[in-house]
């Protein structure tokens, strides 16, 4: 398989499963060629609705027409809809109404346009909600599994893609299941749980390392809520050293969720690599590298953690 | 003409209104008084609903937008079975399924939670358009308070539902009604932020607009056949409504939009309702024995 956005992998899902499935209805706002709905809304116009400019709305519609038996997900950048928070946590997780938010344009990694189109707090929101799960697929394969798996899931749930290209990082065989996460590569003197767009630059990370000695462990964590409680409690038992690494702030995200879990449970030394700034303008790869979320920079954070 | 059986309801509600936020002490009265004749016109009048089967998919629905009135509501479910008048005594207490603002989760036939204010009505937008998509013959009512068309969303969701769905499937199943009483919790809508022109706002948004007095039964009624008679298009209804109706000392009074009445002064407003003169009052609850009950465990509480 080639690179691929994660935005772009849900678009072609959307469309295979609304084939055979006509509970599945998109809802947009104005943004509709970004969030990669548009193909679904050109093949299956009537289940379309372009709500414009009011993502509020837009939230609140999807949950009438959940309680009305469809299935919809809502899109826009994550930075747009989980800003309309309150109307999610209201009309969506407490109205226990089964709508798929979908938040595209995540982290620093969407470049020129700036922070104020980044989803870099999203995560945080989301998860302070009792009712929704919250998943983060790393490749194209990860990506239709968790599509086909958001539709089959009772109730609502936040999926957050990317707009850049993610490179192959699943195993052929790989299965998606809410709250498993899976080893891409195995290691003994430190666990590095990526995320999303970072998965394939901790990869990189974790070769840097071998060729210094460090065996990192390298664990795709696309279900951010909730967390492979066991897969993280004996990764950590193994390796005795944790590090997180995501394009999202390090307040309330996956280094947050596997800090409170780690620091109650199983009390580990613990670096998060995430955003503590604002985000910029710039391109890709040097906001990656900025930000330390290239292979390189997570290697040197890494090592550095460990006292190397 | 006001129809009497409705208002014979309406009235019942208001004692059932007094009676719950009193055993409650807190909550909101003026906003439920208010509306009640609009929701017993509703759920009484018109709506296709069964208690019985809560779930049925093609039933009507009312969204309670303003979800603070939300003991109007409760009193008018009571009422039409949905479950009994003393199950009403445990609002808002520890367990209870009538929490403080509507919760589906909580209570079936709650159609949506609210009482965050301005989120009703994109909800019931997104019922109305999911009952054409799949071809129920549903209606759906929506009551918006006055204050809580300051909210943005409101307008998000008046500026969509005229064009949501158009041209195969508009929605006119869906009636929106604006329960217009001039209050809010601080004080007038007027001093606080006027809404005027409401009519003007909502007819350059695309809606057709009825304006009625809202505790007129036989004007909602009609109000409502007229919504239901029109094609192509939402109907939007403003109900001008008096905060507190029915109670002397609470009408049209902001202190009233969030404060429970004590016992004696419950048990005043109740006898308010019922448009007993004072000296009439214990010759009547000899001859009434459901007021009398409920005076009776009102004044128990006092004592408490």
């Amino acid at each position: 398989m080639a690179a691929k956005a994660s935005r772009a992998a849900f678009g072609e899902a959307l469309i295979e499963l609304g084939a055979t499935d006509e509970r599945i209805v998109t809802l947009d706002a104005d943004l509709s060629k970004s969030t990669m709905t548009a193909g679904f809304a050109k093949k299956f116009p009537g289940r379309a609705f372009n709500l414009g400019i009011a993502e509020a709305n837009m939230v609140g519609i999807a949950a009438g027409l959940a309680l009305t038996g469809r299935v919809p997900f809502a899109c826009s950048f994550a930075c747009f809809i989980v800003g309309r928070f309150e109307t999610i946590r209201i009309s969506v997780a407490y109205t226990d109404a089964n709508v798929k938010i979908v938040g595209t344009h995540v982290g620093v990694a969407i470049g020129e346009d700036g922070y104020s189109q980044m989803g870099l707090e999203d995560i945080a929101c989301i998860r302070a909600l009792p009712n929704m799960p919250i998943v983060q697929p790393a490749d194209e394969l990860e990506t239709r599994q968790a599509v086909a798996y958001a539709v089959d899931h009772p109730g609502p749930l936040y999926l957050r893609l990317t707009r850049q290209n993610l490179e192959p990082v699943s195993p052929p065989d790989y299965r998606f299941r809410l709250g498993r996460w899976c080893v891409l590569r195995p290691g003994t003197d430190v666990t590095l749980i990526a995320t999303g767009g970072t998965v394939f630059s901790t990869l990189g990370a974790a070769k840097q390392l071998e060729r210094e000695g460090i065996s990192a462990e390298v664990v795709n964590a696309s279900s951010i809520k909730p967390l492979d409680e066991e897969l993280l409690g004996r990764s950590a038992a193994k390796t005795g050293r944790v590090v997180t690494i995501e394009d999202h702030s390090i307040a309330g995200g996956l280094g947050g969720a596997v800090a409170e879990w780690l620091s109650e449970l199983r009390p580990t030394p613990l670096k998060r690599i995430g955003t503590t700034t604002f985000g910029e303008s710039g391109d890709p790869a040097g906001l990656y590298s900025k930000f330390g979320f290239d292979a390189a920079g997570i290697a040197r954070s890494v090592a550095k953690f460990l006292g190397r | 003409m006001a129809d009497a059986r409705l208002d014979a309801i309406a009235r019942a509600c208001r004692v059932q209104i007094i009676r719950m936020l009193t055993h409650a002490g807190s909550g909101h009265p003026g906003g439920s008084l208010s509306v009640i004749d609009v929701l017993v016109t509703i759920m009484f009048g018109r709506l296709r609903h069964d208690p019985a089967r809560p779930e049925w998919p093609q039933r009507d629905r009312i969204v309670l937008s303003k979800g603070h009135a939300v003991p109007a509501l409760y009193a008018a479910m009571a009422k039409a079975g949905y479950f009994s008048e003393d199950a009403l005594t445990s609002l808002r207490k520890l367990g209870s399924p009538l929490q403080g603002h509507p919760d589906r989760g909580a209570l079936a036939a709650i159609e949506a939670a609210t009482g965050s204010l301005g989120q009703g009505l994109s909800i019931a937008v997104g019922l109305a358009l999911g009952a054409k998509l799949a071809g129920w013959p549903s209606r759906v009512y929506c009551v918006l308070g006055d204050g809580e068309i300051q909210e943005g969303q409101v307008w998000e969701a008046a500026m969509s539902a005229p064009k949501l769905g158009q041209p195969n499937h508009p929605l006119d199943n869906l009636t929106v009604i604006v329960d217009y009483n001039r209050i809010q919790l601080d004080d007038f809508t007027a001093k606080i932020l006027d809404l005027e022109p409401v009519v003007g706002k909502w007819q350059a948004f695309g809606w057709p607009v009825i304006e009625i007095d809202g505790h007129d039964t036989a004007q909602v009624s009609k109000a409502l056949d007229q919504a239901e008679a029109t094609k192509g298009a939402p109907t939007l209804i403003v109900a001008h409504t008096v905060k507190g109706k029915g109670v002397s000392f609470m009408e049209n009074n902001p202190e009233w939009h969030g404060k429970a009445p004590k016992p004696s002064e419950a048990v005043a407003a109740i006898r308010d309702i019922l448009a007993i003169a004072p000296d009439a009052w214990d010759e009547h609850l000899r001859n009434d024995a459901p007021t009398a009950a409920i005076v009776t465990e009102l004044r128990a509480l006092e004592r408490k």
